[in-house]
């Protein structure tokens, strides 16, 4: 599998990172590399082994669903970029 | 007294009790050796006020005679660990003025047990590399030298390593995901231990590779690791991952006995062009265990080579979900944007400028691997590739052996910049011989055992049944008393 400079640009628009076009094909060139070295998985069989879930065989614990906590949103906005009136505030989402 | 910085946490808790000092003499020494150690970078975000603060209530503890195991005693804490009122940045701009309105669970443990915190630490940004060359800080340096060039304390916990190695603090907290705190524990010559996935509450620790992290004590001695890993375990009901198990007290659990304990000689790990000076500590490692009355016998851990390209799709996949929080809006860094910018340009932009380029690149990896059509494909069968790890593991423990001795790193510490030109493969190799333990979710351990040609600390690993680190201590403790490394570098910063 080789990554060329499309799926390059396509993989950063998934990731939300800007990527300029021209840092591209050196980005394309560093995945090819990773993935090169990934691509060792394929020698192992894997036939009818489960894929980890859980690395501890424990069951995660229930708990009962109620409110423990509330009340903060002064807490919650004070490192935000931009707070207004109780709310984070983003560029304009709806036209 | 002007050493005090010098002492390990079991001197320091013994000489405080007897009241030959006070936890505000020693917290001042650590201080002053702290604000004359700038040319390491160790410690990035300082809180002499906290600290001071903090002893006065440790020292007060104390002569009421309520002395707790961490009272009174200094300690570094790593930047990735939330505290309160405190700038938290995980090493990345994204993150620049982020001061948390929480305590992590570890940190308010140790508190809670009297721990003096005197700052936070550097480290790799989010905890990715090797070499600690991928902070916003800048790089933090080795203490340890041996010609003109500045060395890499190691990954990511690379300023905690440096910070207890050349005693600016007396033990520091640590994280670790692939080797993290025990490579750049072998790297500067001091233990560092990473426990049993689930020992430790993960809740407030910045999330790198959930399934994977986990944090451990980085300090001078094994007994230290015992002292303050019983401080920081424990269930959390805020981590639905942690165990709810009882936390035994580790300090007494080393006894020094290991008469009888079988040890494993991985063969798997001899790998091919592996240092001379690496194998010959390897082996006298295991020489140093057999004379102490354990039984050594090699075993075989047949997926070990897969490794490492498992772990490098698990863990950026991990991070690709667990920064995409990282999008401008509820905390830290926001791009400037231009007139008419949409909010898909602002986290574009914020993401680009925020994120340094190891962590823009695991982050698209993760994303690669995580997309449609390569999800079975990369995803998949490296979840399957973990189980493989993990039973290798499983078949040795059901075979009676106790734990398994192997190098802690490839080789000794390297010098800064001598990898920037590598592809991040080689980078990614440091990582070798502790990636395993993390897949396997195992307690694992490093204890300094040696220096090498040049005299630089080298390291050996030890790997212990899950939920066996009292155990695992013992044997490590065994193995520092054995190998007798009492070296420290040489004061030049």
């Amino acid at each position: 599998m080789s990554i060329d400079i499309d799926t390059a640009r396509r993989v950063a628009k998934l990731a939300r990172i800007r990527v300029e076009e021209d840092a591209l094909p050196a980005l394309a060139e560093e995945f090819n590399a990773v993935l090169g070295f990934i691509e060792q998985l394929s020698e192992v069989d894997v036939d009818g082994v489960e894929p980890m879930t859980s690395v501890t065989p424990q069951r995660l614990k229930r708990r009962v669903d109620e409110i423990t906590d509330g009340n903060m949103q002064e807490k919650i906005l004070k490192n935000a970029p931009d707070a207004r009136e109780g709310f984070f505030a983003v560029p304009k989402v709806v036209e | 007294m002007s050493d005090l910085n010098k002492l390990t946490l079991s001197e320091a808790r013994d000489g405080l009790r007897k009241g030959d000092f006070t936890s505000v003499e020693v917290t001042e020494t650590c201080l002053s050796a702290i604000a004359a150690s700038g040319a390491l970078n160790a410690f990035v975000h300082n809180t002499p006020d906290i600290a001071m603060e903090q002893a006065k209530a440790a020292d007060a503890r104390i002569a009421s005679g309520d002395a707790p195991a961490m009272c009174g005693l200094p300690i570094g804490i790593k930047d990735l660990f939330a505290t309160k009122g405190v700038d938290t940045q995980a090493g990345s701009r994204i993150l620049e003025g982020f001061k948390p309105e929480y305590e992590s669970t570890i940190t308010t443990k140790l508190f809670d047990a009297g721990a003096v915190m005197l700052g936070k630490l550097n480290m790799d940004e989010f905890a990715m590399g090797s070499s600690n060359e991928t902070s916003v800080y800048g790089n933090a340096v080795n203490p340890w030298k041996v010609d003109d060039r500045a060395l890499t304390p190691g990954g990511s916990s690379g300023g905690s390593a440096a910070a207890v190695a050349a005693d600016l603090c007396l033990a520091a907290t640590g994280t670790d995901t692939g080797g993290s705190i025990r490579q750049p524990a072998a790297f500067t010559g001091i233990v560092g231990i990473k426990p049993t996935y689930g020992r430790c509450s993960r809740w407030g620790v910045v999330a790198f590779a959930s399934s994977l992290d986990q944090a451990g004590p980085m300090t001078k001695t094994t007994r230290d690791a015992a002292i303050m890993l019983e401080a920081m375990c424990g269930h959390d009901a805020k981590d639905s991952t942690s165990a709810d198990l009882a936390v035994p007290n580790f300090e007494a659990m080393l006894t020094g006995d290991i008469k009888g304990k079988k040890i494993g000689i991985p063969k798997e790990y001899r790998m091919d062009g592996m240092p001379e000076e690496i194998a010959k500590l390897w082996d006298e490692g295991a020489d140093m265990l057999r004379a102490a009355g354990a039984e050594v016998v090699e075993i075989s851990l047949p997926h070990t080579k897969y490794a490492l390209p498992a772990y490098y799709v698990i863990a950026p996949a991990e991070a690709s979900s667990n920064l995409a929080r990282y999008d401008g809006v509820r905390y830290g860094h926001r791009a400037k944007l231009a007139a008419g910018d949409g909010i898909d340009d602002m986290y574009e932009k914020t993401r680009a400028e925020g994120f340094g380029h190891e962590v823009q690149r695991r982050v698209m990896v993760g994303t690669y691997v995580l997309s449609a059509g390569f999800y079975d494909a990369y995803y998949n069968r490296a979840r399957k590739v973990r189980t493989l790890i993990k039973k290798d593991f499983e078949d040795v423990f059901a075979q009676g052996i106790d734990a398994i001795l192997t190098p802690a790193t490839p080789s000794a510490a390297f010098g800064l910049g001598e990898m920037s030109d590598s592809d991040p493969i080689q980078m990614y190799l440091n990582d070798v011989f502790t990636v395993t333990v993390n897949l396997a979710g195992l307690p694992g351990v490093s204890v300094p055992a040696g220096l090498s040609a040049k005299g630089l600390p080298l390291g050996l690993q030890l790997i212990g049944r899950p939920w066996e680190e009292g155990d695992l201590l013992n044997i490590a403790h065994s193995l520092e008393t054995a190998a007798g490394f009492v070296s420290k570098p040489e004061k030049w910063w």
